[in-house]
């Protein structure tokens, strides 16, 4: 890739750029598709259209409508908010979830960096969102953001447990924490002659690993039904509360990005990354790109699918779920794929 | 100056600043924020010298995990959130020679010491020998470090539990809870609405 942009860009620094902007450029894509698809999928789900006018076929330009009308409104800072902090707070959430797809492959082609430490870095470099809710509920000196941001924070830190060690358990199998590596793994049909030898098929505990996984990363987007963060029967809109315009959407566009994030890296992790299905057929780099982002849609379908389908669990529900049932399953699930490795 | 060493100084000065402002905060909150920054800029730090496990590890540990704790800490104790640090200057003139006494040795050390200098190699796998030290030549320290941090988690679940179980465990010498606290500690998520309703009084 990298020798790609340098053939018909000039300099160094600008190649640097535009390569450490391509994540970018398919977050912000893929931001409004997926708000459009989340109307949608909530419309149909409800038995009703969703967005139809705007931009003509199906309403597909609602999500750009949207965007516009809130570049052009007023930032607000409340009156009594620490400025300074409700500003910046955004900016390093955006920030802490972006950096993290550094370490994501999109492609066979394509990585921001072959860093060997890759999915651990991811997790801990997401760490920074929960501290920059806090700074956002904090600094907006308001009872519902602060509430909203402590709920947050607690969720964040609890469900980073399990999804530790579900990836644990993922790396016991590969023994490699770069993610390219854990996918090229993944490369060929090696199950039973026809399935793809991606690691949900390595052995059923996988399977587990995937649910679990799955459920902790719902909870770490803050999706329904662990979206208490923002509960708007109860808190408002918890610690965006008092954002609006663009801060706000930077807020939204941080939430939709981290969705992403978690269904790549599990789609990288479970499902071959971006390996294709067939073999060799549809295989190679654009290809890869294709459906690497194809499996991560899937994922994110299912988060949406779920937000109309589940009631929200109450928090102390939460905690329970997470402290009394993923965490031991989680911990007895590592010990079951460790033995499979060693006997098989 | 190449790319690194623009970065190095870059980062210098927000440790350095983002560390005076922890200093000299008058707001608690304010401080433990900086204090993110202090900690993230030394992450970076251990990035510049291709120390990636050490750095990740600084984030996750420092910044996800106890300064989390610290603004739980400082959010959730009695008023400490609103409540304003004043900061003022006590003991001036042995807290001055106590520091140009520690400044001195260290500048003492820092002019003698031999650097070793090594040249830096592109993209080195830190890793695995990492993982290999720690199992064969450090494995009585990692497993006495595991040992020590299960003794520091059963005791926290042994503090946080102890408050909930009286009347199981009837204690004649010390019937009440020593330290005077209505609540008593709590596991987290065990009751967070009575502390969020706690919260939403003293806010």
């Amino acid at each position: 890739m990298q020798q790609f942009l340098e053939s018909f860009l000039p300099a160094g620094p600008v190649v640097v750029f535009v390569f450490s902007i391509i994540p970018l450029m398919i977050i912000l894509i893929y931001a409004l598709f997926a708000i459009w698809l989340e109307r949608k999928v909530a419309g149909h789900i409800q038995d009703r259209l969703g967005p139809m006018q705007t931009g003509g076929w199906h309403g597909w330009a609602q999500t750009l409508a949207d965007l516009l009308k809130m570049i052009q409104k007023e930032d607000i800072v409340p009156a009594k908010a620490d400025r300074f902090l409700f500003k910046m707070a955004p900016f390093i959430a955006f920030a802490a979830s972006y950096a993290a797809f550094v370490a994501i492959p999109f492609s066979s082609g394509y990585i921001g960096s072959m860093i060997d430490i890759g999915v651990f870095y991811i997790v801990a470099i997401t760490s920074l969102l929960s501290v920059s809710i806090i700074m956002a509920g904090w600094a907006s000196n308001n009872k519902w953001s602060l509430l909203g941001a402590m709920r947050t924070a607690a969720q964040t830190v609890s469900y980073e447990v399990p999804t530790v060690v579900t990836i644990l358990s993922v790396i016991i199998v590969t023994g490699t924490l770069n993610l390219m590596e854990v996918t090229e793994m993944q490369t060929g049909n090696a199950f039973l002659g026809f399935l793809p030898s991606w690691l949900i098929f390595h052995s059923p505990f996988m399977v587990i690993a995937f649910v679990l996984f799955f459920i902790a990363s719902l909870a770490e987007a803050h999706r329904v039904p662990f979206d208490l963060p923002e509960s708007e029967s109860e808190l408002v809109g918890g610690y965006q509360t008092e954002y609006s315009g663009m801060r706000w959407g930077l807020f939204m566009l941080t939430e939709y990005a981290d969705m992403l994030l978690l269904s790549l890296v599990g789609a990288t992790l479970f499902f071959g990354g971006w390996n294709s299905p067939f073999g060799s057929f549809m295989d190679g780099p654009v290809w890869g790109a294709f459906w690497m982002l194809f499996k991560g849609m899937v994922l994110v379908f299912v988060m949406m699918w779920l937000r109309w389908t589940l009631p929200r669990l109450r928090v102390d529900q939460l905690m329970n779920l997470c402290w009394k049932y993923l965490i031991p399953l989680s911990f007895v699930n590592l010990v079951l794929i460790a033995l499979w490795e060693m006997i098989f | 100056m190449d790319l690194s060493a623009v970065a190095f100084y870059v980062f210098s000065i927000l440790i350095i600043g983002s560390a005076a402002i922890m200093v000299f905060a008058k707001n608690i909150v304010h401080s433990a924020f900086a204090l993110m920054f202090t900690l993230a800029g030394v992450a970076a730090f251990y990035a510049l010298l291709y120390a990636g496990f050490v750095a990740v590890t600084q984030l996750l540990v420092y910044v996800g995990g106890i300064l989390v704790l610290i603004l739980f800490g400082v959010m959730l104790t009695t008023r400490g959130y609103f409540e304003k640090v004043r900061t003022r200057t006590v003991a001036l003139l042995p807290s001055s020679i106590f520091v140009a006494i520690i400044g001195a040795l260290l500048i003492a050390v820092f002019v003698t010491t031999e650097w070793s200098k090594m040249p830096l190699e592109d993209g080195q796998v830190t890793m695995t020998g990492l993982g290999e030290l720690l199992l064969t030549d450090f494995m009585l320290p990692f497993q006495v470090t595991g040992v020590l941090l299960l003794l520091a988690i059963i005791g926290a679940v042994l503090m946080a539990s102890r408050a909930r179980y009286p009347q199981q465990r009837p204690h004649p010498d010390n019937p009440g809870h020593p330290e005077g606290d209505p609540k008593g500690p709590q596991e987290p998520g065990q009751d967070p609405q009575q502390s969020a309703d706690g919260d939403k009084g003293s806010g």
